[in-house]
């Protein structure tokens, strides 16, 4: 499998150079990094390459990383049924980059860029409805950002005054808990109650 | 005068436009809260816009503050029908990043509950479809022994939905001895409950007429919208995760693929009663495999990701440790991303993991078979009559716990 994977991935390289930034197998898993302009040309050559011919659209999704310049990888998986192996392609892109939208070449991509969009808030250019799909409507902010908090900033209630529901600034009896479980030893950056009297004495 | 100002000639009545209304969220034929907007243009649907989101709760969001396994019981609150299916991908997606071998007799009750799972998913399915173009008896039928299989669920986890039994490294506790035969017994009992289902429905004139040549999808329109599970096995494709790319032990288990020939409702009706059968073939095949000594043995990988025995801990403090750390802290998953898929009942149920070696994901993101199958309703339900989109939506084996997630 894995050696099937290595040559599927150099045959990509060879033959589209320009759009392949590097890949790798891990886990068993291919994974191509993709130039962001290039996305749809190579997506289009890996639907109707006889070697390749993914003919599924599996996921679109995307992963924030905030410390980074280009902050969103953008991840689509693909799948063959005719040639049965799959591929992961990554697109590290900007906050107010346009993503190339792939709808042309799979229809299946238009909710799945709509879904990153309302997550993500990024745009995909060339897509015919970028309306938000999974979140209220009316909603504000992109949930799944790291700079997001879990708890939103609105929340919901029937008013018996105005027979309606009405939308609140989220009030919470207890600050939301994340709890931090590393171990003291290992992970934690945070000081330790007492620690700073440590400083103040020397 | 022109000529263009004659259009006085139509009075009111006559001035047709096409009509637009609200097909749910609160409708017995959405399975669920879909809401749909439907443009019909007398009673042919001319465009059809599903609203969803309205069972949004944030799993994915929530999943990255929460350890690895307490994020498991997500996954039963995804696909209700059939929660056990789900865990299992996201336990495969643990142990493929950690690298845990499964023990043989682990393997083998999940193979055994995933068929489980997929009998509750089809039973339900194939009898509230047969609701939804009017018959009532069917799902009273299948409910009973939908009963039957929930009461198996809850009597290796304690519980009869969220079962939480699938763990990373294995399951969570062994079978009883009884279990076990009683499984075999319903699975010796259920085919003739299936052959009475399928004596009331498959050549019942009705569901005939509401399912043939309804939503017909052909392979390559399966391929474009991507997607999976009975809906491309129901356009002639012999595609199942299962055979295709094995997972767990489905290998040794010997099982046929059905497949559809014209692509409608009623095919893909057909092939999930011929799925039945071949779940109940596989758990016969798994009964058999438990009871053998090559089948018994330890259900969880014991390791840094489970639990220490319960016998052990009484009598070693590392033991106790282990429990306590793991139960907080929580285990630590390498550095890596990975993509974990199910063949789920209602098709490939994927998860893909990104993890930065902490003892939490750092993000989830789960890939539901039916938000697919949902996204391509404008394409198969427009030039349909309003009456089929119920037949439609049924076909499709939409369940909004994971298309919303």
């Amino acid at each position: 499998m894995t050696n099937a994977l290595k040559e599927l991935g150099g045959y990509i390289e060879l033959k589209r150079g320009d759009c392949v930034l590097g890949w790798e197998i891990a886990h068993g898993e291919l994974n191509v990094d993709v130039a962001l302009s290039n996305v749809t040309g190579l997506v289009e050559f890996l639907k109707t390459d006889q070697n390749c011919a993914f003919s599924t659209l599996v996921d679109i999704t995307a992963v924030d990383y905030p410390e980074r310049a280009k902050r969103y990888d953008v991840v689509y998986h693909l799948l063959s049924m005719y040639q049965n192996h799959r591929i992961r392609l990554r697109v590290a892109t900007r906050e107010d980059d346009m993503v190339p939208s792939i709808t042309e070449v799979y229809p299946a991509a238009n909710w799945f860029e709509r879904e990153v969009f309302d997550m993500y808030g990024i745009l995909f250019s060339g897509h015919p409805d970028l309306r938000r799909i999974l979140t209220d409507y009316g909603f504000r902010g992109h949930p799944l950002r790291k700079d997001f908090p879990t708890t939103g900033y609105t929340e919901v209630r029937y008013d018996e005054v105005h027979k309606r529901v009405v939308y609140e600034p989220v009030s919470l009896v207890q600050e939301y808990r994340q709890f931090d479980f590393m171990s003291p030893w290992e992970g934690a950056e945070y000081i330790l109650p007492g620690d700073e009297k440590q400083e103040g004495s020397k | 005068m022109d000529g263009t100002k004659f259009d006085d000639a139509l009075t009111g009545e006559q001035k047709i436009r096409n009509f637009n209304i609200n097909f749910g969220p609160q409708h017995p034929a959405a399975h669920g809260v879909l809401r749909l907007v439907l443009e019909l243009d007398g009673e042919i649907v001319e465009r059809c816009d599903p609203h969803i989101g309205l069972l949004h709760r944030g799993t994915e969001k929530l999943m990255e503050s929460r350890t690895y396994l307490q994020n498991l019981p997500y996954f039963d609150r995804l696909d209700y029908v059939a929660p056990m299916n789900q865990e299992h991908a996201w336990c495969l997606a643990i142990e493929k990043l950690t690298g845990v071998e499964v023990p043989r007799r682990a393997s083998l009750i999940r193979v055994l509950y995933s068929e489980i799972g997929r009998i509750l998913n089809h039973l339900l399915n194939v009898t509230t479809q047969a609701m939804d173009v009017g018959a009532l008896t069917p799902p009273l039928w299948g409910f009973e022994e939908r009963e039957k299989l929930m009461v198996f669920y809850e009597r290796a986890c304690g519980a009869r939905l969220h079962a939480a039994y699938f763990r990373p490294g294995g399951v969570h506790q062994d079978l009883p001895g009884d279990l076990i035969d009683d499984i075999e017994t319903w699975a010796n009992e259920f085919p003739a409950v299936l052959a009475d289902i399928d004596g009331l429905l498959t050549e019942n004139r009705i569901f005939k007429q509401r399912n043939a040549d309804i939503g017909v999808v052909s392979e390559q329109e399966a391929l474009d919208w991507g997607f999976s599970g009975v809906m491309v096995r129901g356009s002639g494709m012999a595609w199942d995760l299962r055979r295709a790319q094995p997972y767990e032990c489905y290998d040794e288990f010997e099982f046929q693929i059905p497949v559809g020939k014209n692509g409608d409702c009623y095919d893909r009706y057909l092939v999930r009663m011929e799925e039945m059968r071949q779940s109940l073939h596989i758990i016969h095949q798994a009964i058999a495999k438990l009871r053998a000594p090559e089948g018994q043995g330890d259900v969880l990988a014991r390791g840094k990701i489970t639990p220490p025995k319960r016998s052990e801990m009484k009598t070693s403090m590392e033991a106790l440790i282990h429990h306590f750390k793991l139960y907080t802290e929580g285990f630590h998953v390498p550095e890596g991303e990975v993509y974990a898929a199910v063949e789920a009942p209602k098709g490939e149920f994927g998860v893909y993991l990104v993890a930065d070696g902490s003892n939490k994901p750092y993000r989830a993101k789960i890939r539901a078979p039916g938000f697919l199958h949902l996204q391509a309703m404008d394409h198969i339900a427009s030039g349909h009559q309003l009456a089929d989109v119920a037949a439609i939506i049924g076909t499709m084996d939409v369940v909004f716990g994971e298309i919303d997630r």
